[in-house]
């Protein structure tokens, strides 16, 4: 099944435009916006498996560690540069959005809210970093290490100067409600940026 | 040959002798009139003529590269490993054609055949053949075959820029470009190298300025010696620490050996200039069986068609401005020990083509055996390769 933060973020893709995919995994959402937008597509992975499971699909596929360097990537060489349920992954967040906003035209980031009620709830009631289905790693072995909120993504934006075109946050089955809207911060679960300069 | 063919093998095969009589021009001005190649195929071609793959050989390679010529063959072709029933280059799906190339020493024209115009051998007056002229010549063999386009051309080494050759020049030619440990073009070091191969050559007095054949002779102390640095540069250091450490107890791992590969060959030292260690021996070994097979000459042509090549000479220097008219999409593959065209190399490349738009995947592969893993069987690259054939075969065996 599509993740459902992969439906929302296909909108946002022109048809027939060049995508780079930072942490591309398996390959579904390239292969989804090949086959319905005919996307030229790039990944970037290095988990040997999922490189595999790329090619399969026949996804252009790069093996190439984000956190080292993305300076073989000219500027404005792609027209979208993604990063999804990735950016908490990284060694430096910030860079890596800073080298996404130079690669591509245009940017789109998601990635798990540790503002949620549930992730505030774990931590004031156990007092113990949080696990959950969504996030099940212990704090020890967990490749999440840069959790942040929707505010604190804000924030960042604010800093840098980066125009937020559209940002979207969806509870765990993905839909926005008006609640959400209200309070995307204690109630997203997802967060979807549309970024660029 | 095993007393059994095995199951995943091509069997016995027979090469062909195809003539050309087409005059080549060839890049240093120079042209040949006529000229034979000497070609293998394997498997067969599909109603369309959709499925057909070339397979580009590297410095010593040649068309034998999968099966067996007879049953008193003791090792198959030298891409075994990769072509065959079930096999990356699967022959079940693919017709696979792989050729000698110009100047080789193989059946095909080179500086040990008759040359028409004087009834002696070529000798040293073959010209000096390039990558583009060996694609040309490859681009007649397809005309001649009456293929259209291939599936994918293929090739290692001096292969792989082969295939970029083609990618470059021939651009509505190919789906696919794989190439395999390669660099886009030599660097000081590779040059150098060669050079020593060369001078070892020339130097030796059975040379002849190239003349060997009509004195009856042969260099070949010195082709021995040029196969011999030739072969280190192949292998990696740790490769020949686990070859020849066999006698000493693996420290910690299973690859790095504790004598440092520094097995005896006779359990002592011989205080004399004897042969001491085993690395010694097989480095003669090596050497001594490669003279047997292999022309001097050839040895000079292929070395100088590696160091000659540098696809960006037409685009003021531009890797990516070469590429700009390339249509198929491109496979690349390099392995973490090799160290004659390391994997900085093949990211030049891959670079190269992203700036250019191109579509391309690549894959550095974890190995130990230096530049020489791509002829053998490293299981992620195995696998790889298979998996991106299949999805080749998918689309061009409707």
């Amino acid at each position: 099944m599509m993740r459902p933060d992969l439906d929302i973020i296909q909108h946002w893709i022109q048809p027939g435009s060049r995508v780079l995919d930072l942490g591309c995994g398996d390959g579904n959402l390239l292969k989804f916006l090949k086959s319905e937008k005919g996307v030229s597509e790039i990944g970037l992975e290095i988990a040997e498996n999922n490189i595999r499971l790329c090619i399969e699909k026949g996804v252009n596929v790069i093996e190439q560690d984000l956190n080292k360097s993305l300076q073989n990537f000219k500027d404005k060489s792609f027209d979208t540069v993604l990063l999804t349920q990735t950016l908490q992954a990284v060694n430096y967040p910030d860079v890596i959005i800073d080298e996404m906003l130079r690669i591509g035209k245009n940017c789109i980031v998601t990635f798990p809210n540790f503002g949620n009620w549930r992730s505030r709830m774990y931590l004031f009631f156990r007092g113990r970093m949080p696990v959950s289905n969504f996030m099940p790693y212990e704090w020890y072995n967990t490749p999440n290490i840069h959790f942040c909120t929707v505010r604190d993504f804000d924030e960042l934006c604010r800093d840098k100067n980066i125009k937020v075109i559209t940002r979207t946050v969806v509870d765990h089955r993905h839909r926005g409600s008006w609640m959400i809207k209200l309070w995307p911060n204690l109630l997203g679960e997802t967060a979807i940026y549309h970024i660029s300069r | 040959m095993p007393n059994t063919v095995p199951e995943n093998s091509v069997g016995i095969v027979t090469p062909q002798c195809l003539h050309f009589d087409e005059p080549l021009l060839l890049r240093s001005g120079k042209s040949i009139n006529s000229y034979d190649l000497m070609i293998e195929t394997y498997g067969r071609l599909n109603e369309n003529k959709t499925n057909a793959i070339l397979i580009c050989h590297a410095l010593s390679g040649d068309h034998h590269a999968a099966g067996f010529h007879s049953e008193d063959e003791s090792k198959p072709g030298w891409w075994d490993h990769c072509i065959g029933p079930g096999k990356p280059i699967d022959t079940n799906k693919f017709f696979v054609v792989c050729l000698n190339n110009l100047g080789g020493c193989a059946g095909s024209t080179g500086p040990s055949s008759i040359n028409p115009d004087t009834g002696t051998f070529y000798g040293p007056d073959f010209p000096v053949v390039t990558v583009r002229d060996w694609v040309k010549s490859q681009v007649a063999l397809m005309e001649k075959l009456e293929i259209k386009q291939w599936a994918a051309v293929v090739g290692g080494s001096l292969g792989g820029m082969q295939v970029m050759r083609w990618a470059i020049s021939y651009p509505e030619k190919l789906r696919h470009a794989i190439m395999i440990a390669v660099a886009p073009k030599l660097s000081a070091q590779n040059i150098a190298f060669n050079e020593v191969a060369r001078q070892s050559i020339t130097a030796d007095p059975n040379f002849h300025d190239g003349r060997y054949l009509d004195h009856g002779t042969y260099p070949k102390k010195g082709v021995m010696l040029a196969r011999m640095v030739g072969h280190i540069t192949y292998l990696s250091d740790s490769a020949m620490r686990d070859k020849f450490g066999k006698a000493a107890e693996p420290i910690n791992s299973e690859t790095i050996a504790g004598n440092f590969g520094r097995d005896l060959r006779t359990g002592k030292l011989s205080f004399g200039l004897n042969v001491d260690f085993q690395v010694e021996s097989y480095l003669h070994y090596q050497g001594e069986r490669f003279s047997e097979r292999f022309d001097a000459n050839t040895y000079l042509l292929m070395t100088k068609a590696l160091d000659y090549f540098d696809p960006t000479v037409d685009y003021d220097g531009s890797l990516s401005a070469a590429f700009a008219n390339s249509s198929c999409r491109f496979l690349l593959m390099s392995f973490s020990s090799d160290w004659r065209f390391p994997p900085e190399r093949s990211r030049e490349i891959v670079d190269a083509l992203l700036e250019a738009g191109k579509q391309v995947s690549y894959l550095e592969i974890e190995a130990d055996q230096g530049h020489d893993a791509f002829l053998l069987p490293v299981p992620r690259y195995i696998d790889a390769f298979t998996t991106y054939l299949q999805r080749v075969s998918d689309e061009v065996n409707l």
